[in-house]
């Protein structure tokens, strides 16, 4: 089963969501964190880091003794990562997205290379697995990276993904696949405009989600209002609460501190099965 | 002309909200959300639209079922999984589909055609003390980065044209792609962060991609009496990299209260007002 904590907008508590949840039943379950832009679920789980595996893409790589300059290959490419010159065929890696284009050349010039575009690290002991994808500093490939770390998904338990923010690519490479997602929104005018956002793309996905709302007290009615006219499941209300905010800032788990929110995880995690 | 780009890395730090103070309190400027997946700038600004662009970008492919063998060459091809098959008919999925087109090249049966979908709208509209160029990224669409260039260079020709002296930037969160693009060409970056673990590991990243580009960028601390242990952290990362602090603002409810009811952080009380014009005031004399 794969149940993937998402968010339109960023901050909402997504992590908290998801890190908490996955405290809650980690006798079952896996850990992924997908937000390799900024990935934070490790900052509040104490696991020991088992392994680290660095991942590359194929990058072209042009033998100029080969190379005709017939401009096939720049001609192709629609990013402009390969341009032909005067007198040789430049490669602007920053820009390849390794779609393998460099098949289009006639001269057989074209061999690839790897590029660094992050890293997956492992972490876990007897009772939790986790594992987190990190994107380098500058490099634009953030799906290509997701979809490595998802090669991990365990389909004998349940894996918990961490999404990140907004509704473009990153977001679509991540939930691509979940069993169900789960909404981490703020009961905010922010929050229920980014909130319509994650649900019409889910709903353009066809993949069953429901909310959860943070920070519940902070703002007014509007979200909750528009999550019962459109029939979403609200699975949880985590309460306007300034121990939780304390607790989260300083990296520690609601579940921990604050026992008194045991119950709010267990039972959004019942409400998930039961819904999936 | 000067730009000044608002960054965090981690989403929720009040970007969104500090930018639309600084806008406020701004002479005639030019303001640019370039936060294009999940724009918020518009809820507080309240921009009069002017002019709609459609934004076209990138491409995708699209297979003519009556011309397809279904030999999967095209399948075979594609390193983004975006052809599928149902009921032995070859589709492509649109939002998997990086529109490469090395399908069309590999067809022999000139089945593959490439396309360029429309990803999403921009907005050219009035505020009260200027201009503000806004957009709408299409559900799920790819492209965002090109489409921050767009919006960020017709800012640019704007101040130009109409002779402003500043053009404000919200940025996305995060560290990849559409923040390339929203800080590229900046004069300064202002990130705002939080005295969180989370708060902080985002700041040292987006702060090694801004250096990256030999940007100076400057920190506001957001919610700084939340964890005063955690500020502290933040303050020695500044102090060792060289970075200053140019505001601090206090945890306060009444800040969310405000966004909540439509009004600025400038209404949400007298002290979070002072704390915004001070940031202000730092940007404009370093800028």
């Amino acid at each position: 089963m794969i149940i993937t904590i998402a968010s339109g907008k960023g901050g909402t508590g997504k992590t908290t969501v998801a890190s908490n949840l996955f405290a809650t039943i980690s006798d079952r379950s896996m850990l992924l964190d997908c937000d390799v832009e900024e990935p934070n679920s490790k900052l509040f789980l104490d696991i020991p880091l088992l392994n680290k595996t660095v991942v590359s893409t194929e990058i072209p790589k042009v033998d100029q003794t080969k190379c005709t300059l017939c401009r096939k290959c720049s001609d192709f490419c629609r990013y402009n990562a390969i341009i032909t010159l005067a007198d040789s065929v430049k490669v602007y890696s920053e820009l390849c997205h390794s779609c393998g284009g460099w098949i289009v050349c006639p001269e057989n010039a074209i061999s690839t290379t790897e590029k660094k575009i992050g890293e997956i690290s492992f972490f876990g002991d007897e009772k939790k697995r986790l594992i987190q994808g990190k994107i380098e500093i500058g490099v634009v490939l953030t799906p290509a990276l997701i979809s490595k770390v998802k090669d991990y998904i365990d389909d004998e338990i349940i894996n918990i993904i961490d999404a990140p923010p907004g509704t473009s690519c990153p977001v679509v490479e991540t939930v691509t696949g979940s069993d169900f997602v789960v909404l981490v929104t703020e009961p905010t005018p922010f929050g229920l405009h980014d909130l319509k956002l994650s649900i019409d793309l889910l709903r353009e996905m066809e993949i069953s989600f429901a909310v959860v709302i943070n920070r519940a007290g902070i703002g007014n009615d509007d979200v909750k209002n528009h999550c019962v006219g459109e029939n979403i499941p609200v699975l949880a209300e985590i309460p306007n609460d300034l121990r939780i905010a304390k607790v989260y800032s300083s990296g520690k788990l609601i579940l921990n501190e604050l026992p008194e929110y045991k119950d709010l995880f267990s039972n959004l995690f019942e409400r998930i099965v039961g819904l999936v | 002309m000067k730009e000044l780009v608002i960054v965090s890395g981690k989403g929720g730090c009040g970007k969104t909200s500090i930018t639309a103070g600084l806008s406020i309190l701004s002479k005639d400027h030019v303001i640019v959300d370039c936060d294009v997946d999940a724009p918020n700038l518009h809820m507080i600004l309240n921009p009069s639209e002017k002019e709609k662009i459609e934004f076209f970008s990138g491409f995708c492919a699209k297979i003519n079922s009556e011309k397809c063998i279904s030999c999967g060459m095209c399948r075979d091809v594609c390193r983004f999984d975006a052809v599928e098959i149902t009921d032995e008919i070859y589709t492509i999925d649109e939002f998997a589909c990086e529109g490469c087109g090395l399908c069309e090249f590999i067809c022999k049966s000139d089945a593959i055609e490439m396309f360029e979908p429309k990803r999403g709208d921009w907005f050219v509209s009035d505020i009260k003390n200027g201009k503000m160029i806004h957009a709408r990224l299409g559900i799920g669409a790819e492209n965002s980065g090109r489409l921050v260039h767009l919006i960020k260079n017709r800012a640019r020709v704007i101040a130009k044209n109409e002779d402003k002296d500043l053009v404000i930037i919200d940025g996305p969160p995060g560290i990849g792609c559409p923040v390339i693009a929203s800080i590229s060409g900046a004069d300064l970056v202002l990130i705002v962060t939080e005295p969180t673990v989370s708060g902080i590991s985002d700041m040292k990243r987006v702060y090694d991609l801004i250096q990256s580009f030999k940007i100076p960028s400057v920190v506001v601390i957001n919610k700084a009496d939340l964890n005063p242990e955690m500020t502290k952290r933040i303050e020695e990362f500044a102090n060792e990299k060289g970075i200053k602090i140019f505001g601090r603002i206090s945890y306060d409810e009444s800040i969310t209260k405000a966004m909540v009811s439509g009004r600025s952080i400038l209404k949400a009380s007298q002290k979070t007002r002072e704390e915004v014009e001070k940031i202000f005031d730092n940007v404009i004399e370093s800028i």
